[in-house]
């Protein structure tokens, strides 16, 4: 437990230090959000129509565009090795990493959704429903994100192979979590979609870090 | 006999040489047999007319697509927890095989869905879960093919093609709530109730032959990975001299 936390605080640190990195994902979010109306259209009805799945999609972009720092910066540095040759489970402090990971670049995204939510005119129930499918499901994009990540660590071309083995992956995460709001403007329980997303979360959680630390241990052979 | 004998490449190679002429034989006579059958024998179908024969190719090109997917999780499953190198050389071998597959099922599904559906491409539950995997084909040969260590490569295709494993049902299910969600049920794959016994037999013909296809390319593939895998050693060395020297003989 004590590798968890002082991982976690290490990570968190290093962020905070960094943190235009943080603000670029973060700004980046936004600006896709935004370029919609802009191709589509400003219609109030359309847009509230497009808007959960639209901000949906640029949180997976958003997560996607932040993955490669995860590991890149240790793996360089040698702290990954070290890290592998230590006496604790690999899997703990995996799951710090992905963990302070989605702290400084999920969460964010998941507190800034509400703005974007009065950019596409969602009434206030809707974008209640959307912060919170996006809290039970942008851990999965982090997890499942991290999994591509460690595979593509020190590739040529990480970033766009990270894209086409990491997307497909997460598409029943963006149709669980805009299916929400959707049965939620359709008068529908949102109760399933949700219990699926953080269903899905668990088993991401229980499996995922597995995973990392098994293709983490392959990027440093 | 031992079955594990030919879990070693040296043993493996002999094998997969005697048995890709028999395979690909087997496949050209199930797939004329069964073209046969589906073009000349098979009645047309009352509701479609003579476009429905499209699924004679689609429908074993989608059910090869799926079950290659599954048969490279099942190696690399099998290569991760023994690491046995062959079980890697064939998950690789496999994958080409598959995307194929799952491009033709799309491609002839669109050629098919033109006339009946009025549309090349529907966001259907199964149009849209085919084309993820066609994606995760593609993330698993890019990912192989873009790593230079062969070892890592193995492993790490090895990783990507269980966590897709795992992934498809859930994609696939999500896919489907989310098309009956969007669109309600209106694209069915017509009505199943009546299918004459012609077009059956066609149809598992034509299954047969995308399995006899399969092995014997999964076979020739793999031997081509195994020489340039195991060209360190003596015995592939040697292959490899004889069969330079075979091609320059025919060149001459």
């Amino acid at each position: 437990m004590n590798t968890f936390f002082s991982v976690l605080h290490r990570d968190i640190l290093l962020a905070w230090r960094a943190r235009a990195d943080l603000l670029v994902a973060l700004s980046f979010f936004v600006i896709v959000a935004s370029l919609f109306p802009f191709g589509i259209g400003s219609e109030a009805e359309q847009l509230r129509t497009i808007g959960p799945g639209v901000v949906w999609v640029a949180a997976l972009l958003a997560s996607l565009l932040a993955l490669p720092r995860l590991f890149a910066q240790d793996f360089d540095n040698g702290v990954l090795e070290q890290l592998l040759l230590s006496p604790e489970p690999s899997v703990i402090w995996v799951s710090a990493k992905i963990l302070a990971h989605w702290l400084t670049t999920g969460l964010p995204l998941v507190l800034i959704a509400p703005l974007l939510g009065l950019m596409y005119r969602l009434e206030p129930g809707a974008t209640q429903v959307l912060v919170a499918s996006l809290m039970l499901g942008t851990p999965i994009l982090s997890l499942l994100g991290a999994i591509g990540a460690a595979l593509t660590l020190g590739l040529r071309g990480a970033s766009s192979l990270l894209a086409l083995l990491v997307l497909p992956l997460c598409v029943p995460v963006l149709v669980f979590g805009a299916g929400a709001v959707d049965a939620w403007a359709g008068g529908m329980s949102i109760t399933p979609h949700l219990s699926l997303l953080g269903g899905a979360s668990l088993a991401a959680l229980a499996l995922a870090p597995f995973a990392c630390a098994a293709a983490l241990r392959l990027a440093c052979e | 006999m031992n079955i594990f004998r030919f879990s070693s490449p040296q043993t493996f190679y002999p094998l997969a040489g005697k048995l890709v002429p028999v395979f690909a034989t087997l496949a050209a006579l199930c797939c004329a047999a069964g073209l046969y059958i589906g073009f000349f024998v098979a009645p047309v179908d009352a509701v479609q007319g003579e476009v429905y024969r499209v699924i004679y190719i689609h429908v074993a090109a989608a059910w090869m697509s799926m079950f290659i997917y599954l048969v490279m999780a099942f190696w690399s499953a099998i290569g991760l927890g023994l690491g046995t190198r062959l079980s890697f050389y064939v998950t690789q071998a496999l994958a080409p095989t598959g995307a194929l597959f799952c491009f033709i099922a799309l491609w002839s599904g669109a050629l098919w869905g033109r006339p009946t559906w009025g549309a090349y491409w529907v966001w259907d539950a199964r149009l849209t879960s085919q084309l993820l995997l066609l994606f995760l084909y593609f993330g698993f040969i890019a990912l192989t093919r873009s790593i230079e260590d062969p070892r890592r490569a193995d492993k790490a295709g090895a990783i990507v093609a269980l966590v897709g494993a795992v992934n498809v049902p859930i994609i696939y299910f999500s896919v489907k709530w989310w098309s009956t969600l969007h669109q309600g049920a209106s694209v069915g794959a017509g009505s199943s109730a009546s299918v004459a016994a012609s077009i059956k037999l066609g149809m598992l013909v034509m299954a047969f032959a995308a399995w006899f296809y399969s092995l014997a390319v999964t076979f020739a593939r793999t031997r081509s990975i195994i020489l340039e895998r195991e060209r360190h050693t003596d015995w592939a060395a040697a292959e490899i001299a004889r069969l330079g020297s075979r091609n320059n003989r025919e060149d001459r």
